[in-house]
């Protein structure tokens, strides 16, 4: 069991024996169909799928009128930057700019319906539960400091939901049956490289009652891995590399289309 | 058809970037110039981050004045000492431009810096060719003889002292106008990912005189001495050298160039002067454009530590 998983355990326990319903009787089970995501040179973006089924744990079932899941996908933390621009002299430049720390590089939640629609609006901000509730911390900030850092929050997330790494999709999960479902975890062609956690939560009647999670990896491979670590890591001898595929890149020009 | 960069971070269509080296190539090999400048923007147009596009650029651009300057070393039509003088002042000016590159970077000021140094020097630099050749056209039509301009001849370079010989240019002129121009070429050359050549070109014509036999090779070699050096100073400070993609960029823009030399040699001097200007004045009027019109989206993000 990766480490990951670990974190979450005790997490579910506390979130079971804190829920209001009496300990449920439902337990969920996950499945990615891939934990290691390769980006090799044919790369264009992959959909992971995740399933899962509600087992019926021990006799007592309770009655429920129907289940909902919701699963939050998180990347990498990243420290990310957002510049607003202003015009000054005539010309649009960087004005201010606001530090996120800790943002993650992907985040996505998955659901069958709106998140509204199965819980009420304070429990999302609970279990930080969508893209408008999920806490983005911020650390610094440059230029005037009048202005709120709301705009630059609801920015950041405009943007990565324009660049596909920033999703809220209430239509992402499938019930096959009552008891199983599916979900497409979409991953668009530059997702960043790093680890992923996939956390599912079971909810019926408003209420969450049962949690899972599955970690992944996104990695580069092959050509694409050998080219990165040798660019962070022996950066003068890539650069010394590239001059020499360019030389030989020129010289066999010469030689090839030589006239005289 | 489809292939993922690895530095870039992003998936790119191989055949439109071929083609673009070897459109670009053509252009470079037709006016004898790098062609950076024009490689640089269109990357940019395509969604690659500035700052990526500039480091990968470089190599581009020493492997296409690579090929020339193998065809100019056989023609004899190369001042190497020259070149070598220009280079000293041109190493110093590319460590310059290398380390500004990666201070703007850090403060978020990169890319509204090269997009101003855009719209300044090719501006300039265009308008001032656009104008030189239409005279020249004009000066054809009238029926005057084509002289070769030689404004005032003592310029205040000339006066200046440590002055040396260059045999295969038969100039003598101080070493400080050289190291200057040496370093003007590879400080714009690393900060905006251009080899400098329509800079150099008339820069060594009309500031130090050097004839036109033995110019563009002389400048040949000196973009990829500095290119060169820019690519390995890129990829030791800022890992930001797209192997895969400078790649591509190289086997078209080799090829390319071939082609463009060819047709280059088939047109007048003072047209091929014109054509190039408006094309630098183009570019720079497009990055105009865009820093003057109000920006579709006044935000922007960047991830720290990772591409720009």
């Amino acid at each position: 069991m990766k480490p990951a998983l670990w974190g979450v355990l005790p997490l579910t326990l506390a979130t079971l024996a804190a829920s209001a319903i009496p300990v449920s009787a439902e337990r969920l089970v996950t499945s990615l169909s891939e934990y290691q995501v390769k980006i090799a040179s044919n790369f264009v973006g992959q959909n992971l799928v995740l399933f899962g089924g509600i087992e019926a744990d021990g006799a007592g079932q309770a009655q429920r009128s129907g289940y909902d899941i919701v699963a939050t996908v998180t990347g990498p933390a990243q420290s990310l930057i957002t510049f607003r621009k202003r015009r000054a002299l005539g010309i649009w430049v960087n004005a201010e700019a606001r530090e996120f720390e800790d943002a993650p590089a992907y985040l996505a939640f998955l659901s069958n319906r709106p998140l509204t629609a199965i819980v009420n609006h304070e429990t999302l901000l609970r279990l930080q539960l969508g893209l408008e509730n999920y806490p983005l911390p911020e650390r610094s900030q440059t230029g005037s400091s009048e202005d709120s850092d709301e705009p630059f929050r609801v920015a950041l997330i405009r943007l990565r939901r324009e660049q596909g790494l920033y999703r809220e999709e209430s239509n992402a999960v499938t019930f096959l049956t009552p008891r199983l479902f599916r979900a497409f975890v979409p991953l668009p062609a530059d997702v960043p490289v790093g680890n992923y956690l996939v956390d599912v939560r079971l909810f019926a009647d408003g209420a969450q009652i049962a949690r899972a999670a599955a970690p992944f990896e996104v990695a580069k491979e092959g050509v694409e891995q050998i080219v990165t670590s040798a660019a962070r890591e022996h950066g003068v001898l890539y650069g010394l590399a590239v001059v020499t595929m360019a030389l030989l890149t020129g010289w066999f020009a010469s030689i090839v289309f030589r006239r005289d | 058809m489809q292939i993922y960069l690895p530095i870039a971070d992003q998936p790119v269509n191989i055949l439109l970037i071929l083609a673009m080296g070897l459109a670009v190539g053509f252009i470079s090999g037709m006016f004898g110039i790098g062609g950076g400048f024009l490689m640089t923007p269109l990357l940019i147009f395509l969604g690659i981050s500035p700052a990526v596009s500039v480091a990968s650029v470089t190599g581009h651009i020493a492997a296409s004045s690579m090929s020339g300057a193998i065809s100019y070393w056989r023609r004899r039509t190369i001042d190497l000492a020259l070149a070598l003088m220009l280079l000293a002042g041109g190493i110093i000016g590319t460590a310059v431009g290398v380390w500004l590159f990666t201070f703007l970077r850090k403060v978020g000021q990169l890319d509204i810096t090269i997009g101003v140094a855009y719209v300044l020097l090719l501006t300039v630099v265009g308008a001032l060719m656009v104008a030189e050749s239409l005279r020249a056209i004009l000066r054809a039509q009238k029926g005057k003889p084509v002289e070769l301009r030689r404004p005032g001849s003592h310029l205040w370079i000339h006066g200046l002292p440590i002055k040396l010989r260059f045999k295969r240019s038969r100039i003598y002129v101080s070493v400080i106008p050289v190291w200057s121009i040496g370093f003007i070429i590879g400080f714009f050359g690393a900060l905006m990912g251009i080899g400098g050549g329509f800079l150099l070109v008339p820069m060594l014509i009309y500031l130090l005189r050097v004839p036109t036999a033995t110019v563009i090779g002389t400048s040949m070699v000196l973009t990829l001495l500095t290119m060169a050096s820019a690519t390995v100073m890129h990829a030791a400070t800022n890992h930001l050298v797209d192997a895969v993609l400078a790649l591509i960029l190289m086997i078209g823009g080799v090829a390319g160039a071939q082609f463009g030399a060819r047709a280059g040699q088939k047109m007048r001097g003072e047209r091929l002067r014109l054509l190039l200007g408006l094309l630098v004045l183009a570019v720079g009027i497009r990055f105009a454009l865009t820093l003057v019109l109000p920006p579709e989206n006044i935000y922007s993000i960047r991830v720290l530590g990772g591409e720009g």
